[in-house]
């Protein structure tokens, strides 16, 4: 049995072979619409989303699956003191498969120690976001036809945004990429991105505050949010919120071919002005992001169709 | 100098930076164990000017002597049985270390989930640098010399 905790638990090889799965119920989604039938994915998220959640559930429902679950810590046992171990036994009664949300970071993986059906972790706290990663990877290689020789430039929160953090890693396997991280002093990206992965396998990398003397160099321009709920202290919130807002005017100085990626929600970061641009591919994103589970749910599960 | 008589079956750690003994001390839960611990603080050392020396009395399978090579695996470690040194130990750094020190990172998991083994394991051999198993923490220990 096989659980999802970072994007480096598949391989290069696995992960090309799940991408190419998702492109496929792309095109053919009429081929997938019954291969889950009978089947309940459990979404456990002990934190608010929108995004993820839907999307699992709507991956499992395109499959022919069932959902149950909780949405907020509140209407779980965790709010009667249950341990993230004994929960995942009791949901493994109940599901074939879940995805778990939780602020603390390790807490999916000390679910899949004592887990009897796989666990996908649908982010932990700042640490990773695997699903994310999958949703970017597959909007990457959908819309620029590689997942190799690119500039990536990754902007905002770089040190509580685990999006980036998962995206740095799997890209980080991949010939010629490097990367741009753009970001205030206070949220750049934390040092076990830079040491063990950046210099530790010779990724040429530059850290920059300013968006718009590296726009041009940029193939793939990864937003983020500044996450309030990330920090303790909302005078450090308030004074970086509004750092970076990517608007028309900043697009002009980008390539005819660049891609304004987002994990979404959205605040202010991405002006509205520039969804009409045809690089904006954030929303696009979201319908990848429904495949990618798609294709990871009938993997662990280990379903062909 | 001070004189403490010799063990007939136990361990001799020698070359202890100075003053971290009491560490030592705690960190192999030696406060649990009922056996005979002689700690001797500020010795001269031709090598390291002042160290620390501890001798400790007990079978020696009692202790996993293993975990000295997280906190600093410069200290010798001397086996002794019938009072003789049978064996002089080399410490290498541990792939994992378990419930030895805590993970600080407030939203780390280890932090609410109940009776969860504290686990840090080596990611860099070479930088010596250790890693919560569940949130990645980085170790920044006050005991570790290189770190």
């Amino acid at each position: 049995m096989r659980h999802l905790m970072t994007p480096l638990d598949l391989s290069v090889e696995e992960l090309d072979k799940l991408l190419d799965l998702g492109n496929d119920i792309e095109k053919h989604p009429e081929k997938y619409a019954h291969a889950c039938a009978g089947k309940k994915l459990a979404t456990l998220f002990y934190e608010p989303s929108t995004r993820t959640r839907l999307s699992f559930e709507a991956a499992m429902m395109n499959l022919g699956g069932n959902v149950l679950g909780f949405s907020s810590a509140a209407s779980s046992s965790a709010a009667k003191g249950e341990s993230v171990s004994d929960t995942i036994r009791m949901i493994s009664c109940y599901a074939d498969i879940c995805a778990m949300r939780h602020p603390k970071e390790g807490a999916p993986m000390v679910a899949s120690r004592v887990s009897s059906i796989p666990v996908i972790n649908a982010g932990d706290g700042g640490h990773q976001h695997p699903t994310q990663t999958l949703t970017d990877l597959l909007t990457i290689r959908s819309l620029k036809g590689r997942l190799d020789n690119l500039v990536i430039g990754l902007c905002g929160d770089l040190k509580f945004g685990r999006t980036v953090h998962s995206l740095i890693k799997a890209l980080a396997r991949y010939e010629g990429i490097s990367f741009v991280l753009i970001s205030p002093e206070e949220l750049r990206i934390p040092e076990y991105i830079r040491e063990d992965v950046l210099d530790a396998q010779g990724i040429p990398y530059k850290e920059v505050e300013h968006i718009e003397d590296v726009m041009p160099d940029l193939d793939i321009l990864y937003m983020t949010r500044v996450q309030r709920e990330r920090f303790f202290n909302e005078e450090d919130y308030i004074r970086l919120k509004d750092f970076y807002v990517l608007d028309k005017k900043k697009m002009e100085l980008a390539k005819e071919d660049m891609l304004v990626l987002h994990p979404l929600p959205r605040v202010n970061e991405i002006s509205v002005e520039v969804d009409n641009d045809p690089r904006a591919a954030y929303f696009r994103q979201v319908q990848y992001g429904v495949y990618v589970r798609m294709a990871l749910i009938l993997t662990l599960l280990g379903i062909e169709v | 100098m001070l004189n403490v008589g010799t063990i007939q079956e136990g361990f001799v750690l020698d070359h202890i930076p100075a003053g971290k003994s009491m560490d030592i001390y705690k960190y192999l839960h030696l406060d649990q164990l009922d056996c005979c611990v002689a700690i001797i603080k500020n010795a001269r050392s031709n090598k390291m000017g002042k160290k620390d020396i501890m001798k400790i009395e007990c079978p020696i399978d009692f202790i996993d002597m293993n975990v000295l090579g997280f906190i600093d695996h410069t200290i010798t470690v001397n086996i002794i049985k019938d009072a003789e040194i049978v064996e002089k130990k080399a410490l290498q750094l541990p792939k994992e270390v378990v419930n030895v020190v805590k993970c600080k990172n407030p939203r780390c998991i280890t932090s609410i989930e109940q009776e969860l083994e504290h686990i840090f394991v080596l990611t860099d051999p070479r930088k010596e640098v250790y890693r919560c198993k569940w949130c990645e923490e980085k170790y920044r220990g006050r005991l570790r010399r290189k770190l």
